[in-house]
Parts: structure tokens; C-alpha cells; sequence
């Protein structure tokens, strides 16, 4: 087990509904927190029903938590890797543009500072990292 | 090399659940690395005999989880109070399992870099 004082490399993956669960919720304030003690978050790997978070046009009431935007915020300060898989988000009907236009559909569905991939980036970051957590 | 436990606890034949862990543990196990699973709760229901998944437009899940061997993940753990609590038997899976008592489970876990829930 490693020292609390030491700088740890963190791979997450989220897994979880924004609207059916506080897990995400939890990852958000857990890589916060480990952010502020100087950690290194290496990659959030959104997959299952974790894809909802990268939805560009979700939009909640205005007194309510609004994740994605918390999101591309994060990726924004603090450079963090967001990468949604491919074909997690493609069987929900999350496609960004090149896919869209390949499949003879509009818009660009995927939220500021995300990416996508596939689950070899998911992998790696296993790889990578010091420690994995999955929301 | 890293050495991945796959603890997988969801039933099969709900949404694409244990769909999308399997392509989680294929994708490992095409970078070489060490893969083995553990079947717990109603996970061990995925690797049952004698499914009808026609019935319902689904996959049966033994047969997917079959094709596991040639990506060499071959070491397939099924905790035994599982399967007592859903009245399953040995006999009852596709492919052959190591059994870990509840108990042992922990220490099990404690043998891999990654444990990965599903």
C-alpha cells in the first residue's frame, strides 16, 4: 500500500448513470480531492452507462448539479484525459462528428474536453497507473 | 505484465452488462496480459447449461464465455455460497470452474495487481 505523502498516477473509470446514481458524482469530487494533493489523475475512461456523462446537449435545471459541464471544466484546469468508449457510446446513441456523418446523421453529441476511443485506452491506463478505481 | 482479476456480480441477460465486461476482458487479454475471472452473485449464472436465449433475442452466455480459452484466460473462479444460494451445482456450468470458498475470496483477491468489478 502506498504512503499517503507519495504522488500517486490514477486511472478511473466510470461506469455509472449520472442521473440514476451518485457515483460519478463521487469520482468527480474524489479526483478533485486528489487533484489538491498534487496527484496525477492519467486518464477518466467513461464506459457502460458511464457514456451519459459526455452527452454536449444534456441539460438539467439550472439548481441542479450539472456533471458534464463539471467535466469539461476539469479537462479544461487541469488537462485531464477524458476518453469515451466507442462502442459503449455508439449502442447509445452518442456519436461525435466523424461517426455521425459516416452513419448519415447530424450534430456532434459528444461534450467540450471529451474524446473518443476505444477500450485499448482503458487498458493502458490500467497499465499506467498506480492505482485504478472504477465508479 | 500486470496480473487482472475480473470480479464480475451481474446477472446475465440483463441489458449488455456482461456484454460490455467480456469485450473488457478480451481487450485485456489481447495486450497480454494475465487474466482470470471470478463469478459471484448472479454472475454465476452466465456460464449455466442448457440456456434458451432464442426465446428472447439474446446470446447465450456460456457459449460466449467459452471462447474465452483462446485468448488463454483460462482460470475461471465461482464462489460456492453462490452458487448453493441459487440452487446450482457444478454439473450445472459449461466449462470447468475453480471453486473458493466465501472465505477465501479475500485472499484470492489480495493475489492480483487489479481487481476489477463488474
Amino acid at each position: 500500500m502506498a504512503k499517503i505523502n507519495q504522488k500517486m498516477k490514477y486511472a478511473i473509470q466510470i461506469n455509472s448513470s449520472p442521473n440514476y446514481s451518485n457515483n460519478g458524482k463521487t469520482a468527480y469530487h474524489f479526483i478533485k480531492a486528489a487533484l489538491e494533493m498534487n496527484h496525477q489523475i492519467f486518464r477518466i475512461f467513461f464506459y457502460q452507462d458511464g457514456i451519459y456523462h459526455a452527452f454536449r446537449h444534456a441539460t438539467p435545471s439550472d439548481d441542479e448539479f450539472n456533471i458534464t459541464q463539471k467535466w469539461s471544466e476539469l479537462a479544461r484546469e487541469h488537462q485531464i484525459d477524458l476518453v469515451v468508449c466507442i462502442s459503449a457510446a455508439q449502442r447509445r446513441g452518442l456519436l461525435h462528428t466523424d461517426e455521425a456523418t459516416r452513419q448519415n446523421k447530424q450534430d456532434n453529441d459528444l461534450a467540450e474536453g471529451f474524446r473518443i476511443s476505444g477500450l485499448g485506452q482503458l487498458v493502458e491506463a490500467t497499465l499506467e497507473a498506480d492505482c485504478f478505481m472504477v465508479f | 505484465m500486470k496480473k487482472y482479476l475480473f470480479a464480475l456480480r451481474s446477472a446475465p441477460h440483463s441489458g449488455c452488462v456482461v456484454q460490455e465486461m467480456l469485450d473488457v476482458v478480451l481487450s485485456t487479454a489481447a495486450f497480454e496480459q494475465q487474466v482470470s475471472l471470478l463469478l459471484l452473485d448472479e454472475a454465476v449464472f452466465a456460464i449455466k447449461n442448457n440456456q434458451q436465449p432464442e426465446r428472447h433475442q439474446g446470446k447465450d452466455t456460456a457459449a460466449i464465455f467459452s471462447a474465452l480459452e483462446i485468448y488463454d484466460v483460462n482460470d475461471i473462479y465461482v464462489e460456492v455460497e453462490s452458487l448453493q444460494e441459487r440452487g446450482l451445482i457444478i454439473d450445472d456450468l459449461s466449462l470447468s470452474v475453480h471453486k473458493v470458498q466465501r472465505n477465501k475470496i479475500a485472499d484470492l483477491m489480495k493475489q492480483y495487481d487489479i481487481v476489477f468489478p463488474g
